[in-house]
């Protein structure tokens, strides 16, 4: 029997939050940290946690997994067990909604902050505007994000400055139509982000690339914008 | 009694991920104040799981592509009941549908000469069937839905649509001339129910996938707006047609993209043998789906299966190479490894046919009206009410719809719908207030749920049901079996009705949503149950063993399965093409 303890906190009942312990028989097999959420769930309905696509695409399982932020889709219990013991909490940092769920409205409105939208005022041609395979290949390990929030809540930063400071994902989002060579709106972009905290706040701590489930490099992206900042004071 | 909240817009999306999104954003974009109700933050629908592309003539790999063969493919992969108006429209349009999505930033893959790569489809051929395989599927490496959905919901935070992110849409609110003018809603965080007023109500609420045991689909794809239909009176139409993709991965049930075969990979059985070719010589690997999946379904039923049960087969990719497959299928190495712990570099993939796409659901017209049928048989416009996406039967799927037909489905007719309502708006739209009682109405079914007492937990009564549906509804269907199946649903419904919710709080309360899915996903199975049972011939990808052959005569129709009386009806096909004379049914091969 495999040892799981989830924090739990209901606002309407619970006074503050605690950790409650189960124990989970998974016959031995090396299923999912979702898949034992699942089970939980249909012993105790009220245990509550976000899931969609339960493939790692679509973001919504983000918690926090022995300590290591992950998505619990994808997180099998070989990677995520430690002496016989599972430990599930919310994402860190941002405030508990109930159980595993944590408001991301923080999360969010940094994403948004960074204008997440192509920028081209030129008139639109009949067809596709033209990109080649090189230019496309600048995107790829920056559009693949999912917004599940692991990195930024990893991120001793954000925590310190969630209004303040965009915060991993939302600068890998900047940097994605930064590098797209069918945005047009580099000044602007660069001066919405000329500030000591939007980008200066990141301290290459690296937590945001030690724990992206897609495998994506935010501190590099984070390098990429301060050079173009740099770059443009000059 | 109604002393509850309301709010009102002049438009109400009902589902936040492909073509809702893309509806949403016409309207947005046109002024009118919108809104999307959805039960999950938008980015997290199912559309993301999208995979291999798009499908659509913009000329890229072959300059000399025609949008007509790709409408001649469309209806000769529907089994001849996919409505010819609504597929002329998807596939002429498309490439403006598509050029706009890559004007707002979507990531498509690109060939040498800078234009969007495409990649060859099952069923896709030049020259209406004349010409071989086509390649013919706009594709981002393939994570297509991933990209598509991201830059659409780009573009509305860029023109301010209003987003009611989870908010869970309970029930229709009907007037008394029967018009639908808005919906019940949950706001999940709080718990508040808001009467949401609408002079447009849109349905985008996807697929229903989880009604079976097995499935590629998201845990959200419950069917709620196939169930908020039915529960308002409303038709669906040819339900019983669901579409088994070839390859899920075996155990995990999550999807492998036809891209895979598309790029040049095969399936195997345990001789190693590629057994295609014997059931399609010409297409192989790339027809329909429905064929495929029969085809693997049979090697198995004749002891040719792989793994130690002989239940599943191969899906080989070694042979394209290391390159190859990172640069095209990066996404599927990922899932291959972590959910079959197969690496697609070194050894094939374990596949079976997997529960995929719902080809049936609320009749429209090109426009994205909803229909009903009245007791003459001629269509009528629900006022108020639409439709779009994979909730929607158009139809442009028919019987079987060919992949990457359903993200070009959801940005066309996602993109018609707001066009529709953009100009309904503008000429006026004047609907009676519904009265309390009419809002009334649509709170019953969530308070039965809120005032349940006893009961069974819905967990277990969802597993049944995904377990009947699964050996009753599968891919291979027989009469007296499914009268079984039938007869298994009507005895689960009152337990069903009946589920319990101890949990009464407020707050962020998925067990109470998680309830009321449930009954969507009843009434979805029930009318899916009904519908297969009632449709006796083999045609696309509803194969049975009782009626195996197609019969033009008696079913070359829509069916309709009417809620009220739980009955079927029928429907005429559309064969009226505004370019050329119809395409007339032919014997399906490939």
């Amino acid at each position: 029997m495999l040892n799981v303890s989830i924090y739990r906190y209901n606002p309407e009942v619970d006074s503050e939050p605690y950790m409650q312990d189960f124990k989970v028989d998974t016959q031995g097999k090396d299923v999912m940290v979702l898949d034992v959420l699942e089970k939980l769930k249909t012993e105790d309905p009220t245990l509550t946690f976000r899931r969609s696509c339960r493939e790692g695409v679509c973001g919504s399982d983000g918690v926090n997994i022995s300590g290591k932020n992950g998505l619990a889709c994808i997180t099998p219990l070989s990677e995520a067990v430690k002496g016989n013991k599972l430990v599930i909490r919310p994402l860190p940092g941002l405030p508990v909604i109930r159980d595993l769920v944590i408001d991301m409205s923080q999360f969010y409105a940094q994403y948004e902050k960074i204008q997440p939208y192509m920028i081209n005022n030129n008139p639109a041609p009949a067809i596709e505007r033209l990109q080649s395979p090189e230019e496309r290949a600048k995107l790829d390990g920056l559009y693949e994000c999912i917004l599940c929030a692991c990195c930024s809540t990893a991120c001793p930063s954000f925590w310190w400055n969630p209004d303040k400071f965009i915060g991993p994902s939302g600068l890998l989002q900047a940097y994605r139509f930064l590098a797209d060579s069918r945005d047009t709106a580099t000044e602007e972009r660069l001066a919405n982000l000329d500030d000591p905290f939007s980008v200066f706040r990141c301290h290459g701590i690296m937590n945001c690339v030690q724990v992206c489930p897609k495998g994506l490099n935010p501190t590099k992206a984070i390098g990429h914008i301060r050079s173009m900042l740099i770059r443009s004071a000059t | 009694m109604a002393n509850i909240k309301t709010m009102s817009f002049d438009a109400v999306i009902v589902g936040g991920g492909g073509s809702g999104m893309r509806a949403a954003l016409q309207l947005a974009q046109s002024g009118y104040k919108t809104a999307v109700i959805t039960k999950v933050f938008p980015t997290r629908s199912h559309t993301v799981s999208a995979q291999g592309g798009i499908t659509c003539a913009i000329a890229s790999d072959d300059p000399n592509d025609q949008w007509q063969w790709h409408m001649y493919d469309t209806i000769k992969g529907s089994d001849y009941i996919g409505d010819q108006e609504a597929i002329e429209y998807m596939c002429q349009t498309g490439p403006e549908a598509i050029f706009e999505l890559e004007h707002m930033g979507l990531p498509f893959s690109r060939t040498e000469e800078g234009r969007i790569y495409q990649r060859p489809f099952g069923g896709q051929s030049k020259d209406f069937g004349n010409g071989g395989q086509a390649a013919r599927t706009c594709a981002a490496a393939d994570r297509t839905g991933h990209a598509l959905l991201h830059t659409l919901y780009q573009g509305n935070l860029k023109n301010e649509t209003t987003f009611l992110n989870e908010w869970y849409a309970v029930d229709i609110v009907k007037n008394a001339d029967n018009a639908v003018v808005g919906v019940v809603a949950i706001n999940i965080e709080t718990g508040e129910t808001v009467y949401v007023k609408s002079k447009a109500t849109v349905f985008a609420t996807g697929g229903a996938g989880r009604i079976y045991a097995s499935t590629t689909n998201a845990h959200i794809c419950t069917g709620d707006g196939v169930g908020m239909a039915l529960r308002a009176g409303f038709p669906v139409q040819d339900i019983e047609m669901w579409q088994f993709h070839p390859t899920g991965i075996h155990g995990a049930g999550t999807l492998v993209t036809e891209g895979c075969r598309g790029e040049g990979g095969y399936l195997i059985n345990k001789d190693g043998e590629r057994f295609m070719e014997r059931y399609a010589p010409n297409a192989k690997d790339l027809a329909g789906r429905d064929v495929v999946a029969r085809s693997m379904v049979l090697e198995i039923l004749e002891g040719r299966g792989c793994g130690p049960d002989g239940d599943h087969v191969y899906l080989k990719l070694d042979h394209l190479g290391e390159d190859t497959l990172n640069a095209k299928l990066p996404g599927i190495l990922e899932l291959s490894r972590t959910f079959a712990h197969a690496d697609p570099v070194k050894e094939p993939i374990p596949v079976v046919p997997t529960c995929h796409y719902m080809m049936g659901g609320i009749p429209t017209n090109v426009d994205g009206q909803a229909l009903t049928i009245d007791k003459d048989g001629n269509d009528q416009v629900i006022e108020g009410f639409y439709a779009c996406g994979e909730a929607a039967c158009v139809s442009v799927h028919g019987a079987n719809r060919l992949g990457g037909n359903s993200l070009l489905d959801l940005v066309v007719f996602g993109r018609a719908s707001g066009m529709f309502i953009e100009k309904q708006l503008r000429e006026g739209i004047n609907l009676k207030e519904a009265s309390e009682a009419d809002i009334e109405a649509a709170m019953v079914g969530l308070n039965r749920i809120n005032n349940s007492a006893g009961g069974e937990k819905a967990s277990v009564l969802r597993a049944e049901l995904q377990t009947i549906m699964q050996n009753y509804f599968g891919v291979f269907r027989r009469g007296d079996f499914m009268k079984e199946g039938i007869d298994k649903l009507n005895a689960l419904r009152p337990r069903i009705e009946n589920v319990a919710l101890e949990d009464k709080s407020n707050a962020f309360n998925t067990a109470r949503i998680e309830a009321l899915e449930l009954q969507n996903l009843f009434a979805t199975a029930e009318a899916t149950a009904i519908a297969a049972e009632g449709r006796t011939e083999s045609r696309g990808a509803h194969a049975r063993e009782d009626f195996q052959e197609r019969d033009d005569e008696n079913w070359l129709c829509h069916s309709v399965y009417f809620p009220e009386s739980k009955t079927l009806g029928k429907r005429g096909v559309n064969f009226t093409l505004k370019t050329r004379e119809a395409f007339e049914p032919k014997i399906r091969t490939y």
